[in-house]
């Protein structure tokens, strides 16, 4: 089976982010990582290609010439081809997942294609289901649990308190995975230097026909939130802080 | 005027108390809203949409919950009544159905917006796990949103009483067939949507302590939660997670009981109104995000808090 990883490039969840002239942010001493749950997606991948003998991972990624490093940790994994869309860093969410659309397409043979369920930029939460529908293909979202026999995809996702739904869909379809699914694997020291020696096919944005002037969503502005205020410490004993914890949640918060 | 359509989610046939959130939403400027539900029977509700313009009714053979399905009668629904824009909650199926219905009908989507201005289409969203907030423009066709809950003040429903009109079920053959529901044995609030949160962390250091959590959020009603260092130890279940790679919540109270508030943990629950700490350490970073602080040993703390918060809300 052709098997297909879309993952982006995010700033690492500790950078501390600062605003750049009101729509973008400081890049300067930001260190770059995969998305994370972009690694559960990886890792499903990697699984489902170990199970069906003669299936191949391309990993896809859309962004500036910084997102080759994470195509390049892809490839240490395991990943066996990856895909550099060049450009598109001010693409919305449809934008986005008819550029990675049109390369997916572009190979007749492909079967299930996985992503994050979420960017930790944006957060936008969307690319996956959009392109499934560009596609016009089934999809999962939130999926804690996979099976696949080569044909029919079997996945449970999380719902919220705990309940989960069962879904079947057959391949082609897409998959976007959450926390919880797997443990993504490290890259070896072989991985990587096997890594060094592929080539990374590059896809200019103008090939895919889209184009940031089609953007439905479009950003106005980014800002940094009021910070809270320090909050307060309750000094003495356990039962006696405890009791004025009650007293302020009531009475001062009103939260009780 | 905008002509606004609200999807209603039910759970279960109960009307969930976000719902309320939107209408307020809706309220607020002078709109024409259209509030769809897909249920047999709208009745039971009328109260909630009191003031609403038009009650769409879907009704089909089997309305259990099938995105294609649901996305498609959306679709058809948007284009019938020609509504400019459309709001649903940013839950578990407001995040599985809204991209889908974008992509049918071709529209801008923001998801999880903390305020949305329908007039003009924009909105304001969380965006670097809420480390920055960015301000959306959606352009031509319908716009789509997604709100966060608690974030809206709810208003009474007022006014006269809605027009019910009725629309059917898209009845294709869905691509994505959901088989089957399986609710978990213990009846778990959902944190993303809970008002109250009592969460654990490492500290606990067993699957059994978190008894200590659950006894003190059923005196408040309130879910359960865990910092990932407690998920992966064992102690709590992956659906328990708060933070980053969990589930971003937003209570009005959120008590962390032994969590040191690492960033990935704060940014899951940082727009909490109020954040409670409790933690031996009184150098734990928690102390300088929480509204109070108690420093002290949890396994003393919280018997003790729970005793005390049965006596106030007892
Ligand atoms: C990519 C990535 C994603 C992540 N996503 C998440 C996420 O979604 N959610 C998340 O929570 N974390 C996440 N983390 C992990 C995060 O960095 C922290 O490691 C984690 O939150 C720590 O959990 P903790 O506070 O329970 O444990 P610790 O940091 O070990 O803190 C335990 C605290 O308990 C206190 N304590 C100990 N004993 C007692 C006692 N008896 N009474 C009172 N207090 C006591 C200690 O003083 C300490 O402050 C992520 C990390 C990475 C790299
Ligand atoms: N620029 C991109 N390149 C490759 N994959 C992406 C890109 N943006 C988003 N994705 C994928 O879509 C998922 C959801 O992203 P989002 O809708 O932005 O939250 C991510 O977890 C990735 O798997």
């Amino acid at each position: 089976m052709n098997i297909y990883v879309c993952i982006k490039q995010v700033p690492d969840t500790e950078a501390s982010i600062l605003v750049k002239e009101g729509r973008s942010i400081n890049e300067s001493n930001v260190k770059w990582i995969i998305s994370p749950y972009d690694e559960y997606a990886i890792e499903e991948a990697l699984k489902l290609k170990e199970k069906l003998t003669g299936s191949k991972v391309t990993a896809l990624c859309l962004g500036p010439e910084r997102v080759q490093n994470a195509l390049r940790t892809a490839l240490a994994m395991g990943v066996d081809a990856a895909v550099h869309i060049d450009g598109g860093a001010a693409l919305d969410a449809q934008g986005t997942a008819r550029a990675l659309a049109h390369v997916i397409r572009s190979d007749k043979e492909f079967g299930v294609t996985f992503l994050g369920r979420q960017a930790i930029d944006d957060d936008a939460c969307q690319v996956h289901l959009l392109l499934a529908e560009e596609l016009a293909i089934p999809a999962a979202t939130n999926v804690l649990a996979f099976a696949c026999d080569g044909q029919k995809v079997r996945v449970e996702r999380e719902i919220g308190g705990g309940t989960r739904e069962v879904i079947e869909m057959s391949v082609p379809c897409v998959v976007a995975a959450a926390k919880g699914l797997n443990t993504p694997r490290y890259a070896s020291m072989m991985g990587i230097m096997k890594a060094k020696k592929i080539e990374i096919r590059r896809v200019a944005l103008a090939e895919t026909g889209v184009d940031e002037a089609q953007n439905k969503v479009r950003l106005l502005k980014l800002s940094a939130p009021a910070e809270k205020p320090q909050g307060r410490m309750i000094p003495g004993e356990p039962a006696e802080a405890v009791r004025e914890l009650v007293r302020l949640l009531r009475e001062e918060a009103k939260v009780l | 005027m905008a002509k606004i359509g609200l999807y209603i989610e039910l759970q279960d046939g109960v009307f969930k108390k976000s719902n309320r959130e939107l209408l307020s939403l809706a309220r607020k400027g002078d709109h024409a809203v259209h509030a769809v539900i897909f249920c047999a029977d709208v009745r039971p509700y009328l109260e909630e949409l009191q003031g609403v313009q038009t009650v769409i009714q879907v009704s089909g053979a089997d309305l259990s919950y099938q995105p294609d399905r649901y996305a498609c009668t959306l679709a058809t629904i948007i284009e019938e009544f020609q509504l400019d824009a459309c709001c649903a909650i940013y839950s578990a199926q407001g995040k599985d159905l809204f991209p889908r219905l974008a992509a049918k009908i071709k529209s801008g989507l923001v998801s999880d917006c903390l305020s949305v201005d329908l007039e003009k289409r924009q909105a304001l969203k969380p965006v670097y796990s809420g480390k920055l907030l960015a301000e959306y423009q959606v352009e031509g066709g319908r716009a789509l949103f997604t709100v966060r809950p608690n974030v809206v003040p709810v208003t009474p429903a007022a006014g006269g009483q809605p027009e019910v009109k009725s629309a059917s079920l898209h009845d294709g053959e869905p691509r994505t067939r959901i088989v089957q529901v399986m609710q978990s044995a213990a009846q778990k609030v959902d944190l993303t949507e809970a008002e109250i949160i009592v969460s654990g962390g490492r500290a606990m250091k067993a699957q059994e302590n978190f008894c200590l959590l659950e006894d003190m959020a059923r005196v408040l009603d309130a879910g359960v939660g865990a910092s990932r260092a407690a998920v992966d130890a064992g102690f709590a279940s992956a659906d328990m997670q708060v933070g980053q790679t969990g589930k971003v919540v937003n209570p009005k109270l959120y008590i962390a009981c032994g969590i040191s508030g690492a960033i990935q943990h704060f940014v899951g629950m940082k727009t909490s109104k109020v954040i409670v700490a409790i933690n031996k350490d009184p150098e734990a970073p928690i102390f300088k995000k929480a509204d109070y602080g108690i420093v002290g040993d949890l396994f003393t703390v919280l018997p003790l808090l729970k005793e005390e918060l049965k006596k106030a809300l007892g």
